[in-house]
């Protein structure tokens, strides 16, 4: 047909035309890239503070571990650091993953409903306790109690390599501070994972249930595979909230500059932020504050390469073969 | 022949005519069955039969307990919070809320279709048919050949067979709602209840599912509840009349052969609302 000569009418400016509309607009777009230019702004500042310590030190900075810098040359490492958080991360979701999960089943599906709004509001209270208090309340209650259980652990479950412990120290374990890490997570992941499963569609429950499931199978094929991204969006906070805690793990390990590899009922691990809160105050001058933060941008890099792997995690899983 | 002779004979064909044509036994049966909702009574005093291998279509306007009604026929009535129940539903001449009575067998036993087209997205269209085997914990080898058979039955299968690994969801509401028909045929059912299984379909998919259902009444006996009356006469052997009068629980007002509850209705209101003068 003959369109050639028709001029299009510019739609765009007329769907914005309303005053209010777009300052509204500007506002929240403005807002939004506050939000960007914080986090570049970190990593560029953290950044800057890396590239003088990784041309003195290469990337021994990453693969050693050391902490001594009255030895000449200076013989600075954080690997057991960085894996160390790993370690106390990984702990930690050990215990609070399943956790949250058998707490958010149990809200969602079988508690009676004042029950459930009760054991609501107390979890996500105990997301309102500030980690300093945790860390105190750890290091003076839990920290003589949890010995005990390490050594129980350790007395019957000692052929299992994680459960060795040659010390007969069971303080400032890797297992204490996971465990404690452990209960600033869960609040967390439940309240993420209890909205996920309670969001399973009534119309997939009634199939299941007319298909003669069972709690269980009901779960297990129906409401956890539909909720999976949310459940693992959920555990990834939580695994945020874990790299990156300082206070209550300064309480309770014992900060060792050596790779505590998996002896998780052994005195002593690593931790970056544990190291940052440790040194900083006793700073030899500033380029161990340097390398502090450059200890904190690689802590930055590994969060951040965490939560993109599980994004990966997540979109695989998802997918259906097509 | 005798006069005495002849008026035996005219007696005897008189009798054999009489007797509605031949009807199975019955498959499901409930007796005396009243239904509540906390304290609100919401169905009182039903009594229906359904014959083995037939089509039973339960109509009336909203509200009036069908759906309620259906529900306990599989005792999935008691999984809603509230729910309580009087007299007895007899499945193969027994109670089926007998205290020896395991839930989860007769739920395999007596299958259900929902109104919304619900396979489980997170499968594939062949995990969705055999779904029913892992929720219950059904133990069998033979998967490919009941994948074939129920989608065959459902009339799905020449439309899927060479993408069984694909999402359910891909499927157009029509061919889900035939999917979670197989899905529900896998684990052998001898009941089919199927609540308003077309009232989200277009009309073509609407007549497949018909013709699904007639091609399955061969072999199970099917209770459909639906909305639509020409649907009712088209599938329906029996048909049962539910009405439920202001802040009344529902009852059955009438209930028979579909052909005389359409044709011939003993009671003023069934003409009426078969006739669509109210509902």
């Amino acid at each position: 047909m003959a369109n050639v000569d028709l001029e299009q009418r510019d739609l765009q400016a007329a769907a914005t035309s309303h005053r209010g509309d777009r300052v509204f607009n500007r506002a929240i777009t403005a807002a939004a890239f506050v939000s960007l230019i914080v986090l570049a702004g970190i990593a560029i500042f953290l950044g800057a503070q890396a590239v003088p310590v990784f041309q003195q030190l290469g990337f021994g900075f990453v693969t050693s571990t050391a902490w001594d810098l009255n030895s000449d040359p200076i013989s600075v490492g954080i690997f057991g650091m960085l894996y160390g958080s790993v370690l106390l991360a990984i702990v930690g979701l050990v215990i609070a993953v399943p956790a949250s999960l058998l707490l958010s089943i149990f809200i969602v599906f079988i508690a009676p409903k004042k029950l459930a709004s009760i054991l609501t509001n107390s979890v996500d209270l105990m997301a309102a306790i500030p980690s300093v208090i945790l860390g105190l309340w750890a290091f003076y209650i839990l920290n003589p109690q949890a010995a005990e259980w390490q050594s129980l652990l350790h007395d019957y479950l000692g052929w299992i390599p994680f459960f060795q412990n040659e010390s007969g120290n069971f303080l400032g374990t890797p297992f204490i501070a996971g465990f404690i890490l452990a209960i600033m997570i869960i609040p967390i992941t439940t309240s993420v994972t209890r909205e996920v499963l309670g969001r399973t569609p009534p119309e997939l429950i009634n199939a299941a249930e007319s298909l003669g499931c069972s709690l269980w199978t009901m779960l297990r094929y129906v409401a956890l595979p539909y909720g999976r991204g949310g459940i693992v969006g959920g555990i990834m906070l939580g695994l945020g909230r874990a790299l990156g805690e300082t206070i209550a793990v300064f309480f309770v390990l014992k900060l060792v500059y050596d790779t505590n590899w998996y002896h998780v009922i052994e005195s002593g691990g690593g931790s970056v932020a544990t190291l940052i809160v440790s040194r900083f105050g006793e700073a030899s001058g500033p380029f161990e504050v340097q390398l502090l933060l450059a200890a904190g941008f690689f802590l930055f890099l590994m969060t951040l390469g965490v939560n993109m792997l599980a994004n990966l995690i997540v979109s695989r899983t998802g997918r259906l073969k097509k | 022949m005798s006069t005495a002779e002849f008026e035996q004979s005219v007696v005897a064909l008189e009798q054999e005519f009489s007797v509605p044509a031949q009807q199975g036994p019955v498959e499901l049966e409930a007796r005396d069955l009243s239904v509540w909702f906390n304290s609100r009574k919401v169905l009182e005093g039903v009594n229906l039969a359904f014959p083995k291998n037939t089509v039973t279509a339960l109509i009336g306007p909203s509200g009036c307990g069908k759906s309620t009604f259906i529900r306990t026929l599989n005792r999935l009535h008691e999984l809603l919070p509230g729910a309580a129940l009087a007299g007895e539903v007899l499945y193969e001449g027994e109670d089926i809320y007998g205290p020896t009575k395991d839930p989860v067998h007769i739920r395999l036993s007596i299958g259900m279709v929902f109104q919304k087209p619900n396979p489980f997205p997170s499968m594939t269209i062949r995990g969705n048919v055999l779904s029913g085997l892992k929720l219950s914990g059904m133990k069998r080898s033979n998967h490919d050949e009941i994948v074939e058979q129920t989608l065959i039955s459902a009339g799905l299968w020449n439309e899927v067979k060479d993408r069984l690994g694909h999402a359910a969801g891909e499927l157009s509401g029509g061919q889900q709602q035939r999917l979670v028909i197989a899905r529900a045929l896998a684990v052998q059912p001898h009941v089919l209840l199927m609540d308003e299984p077309c009232s989200a379909l277009d009309p073509a998919s609407t007549l497949k599912i018909e013709e699904t259902i007639r091609e399955l009444s061969k072999d199970i006996t099917i209770v459909i509840v639906t909305h639509n009356m020409q649907q009712a006469v088209r599938v329906a052997d029996y048909t049962a009349f539910f009405l439920a009068a202001e802040n009344e629980p529902g009852r059955v007002i009438e209930q028979g052969r579909t052909t005389e509850i359409f044709g011939n209705p003993q009671d003023q209101r069934t003409l009426d609302y078969v006739n669509g003068r109210f509902g």
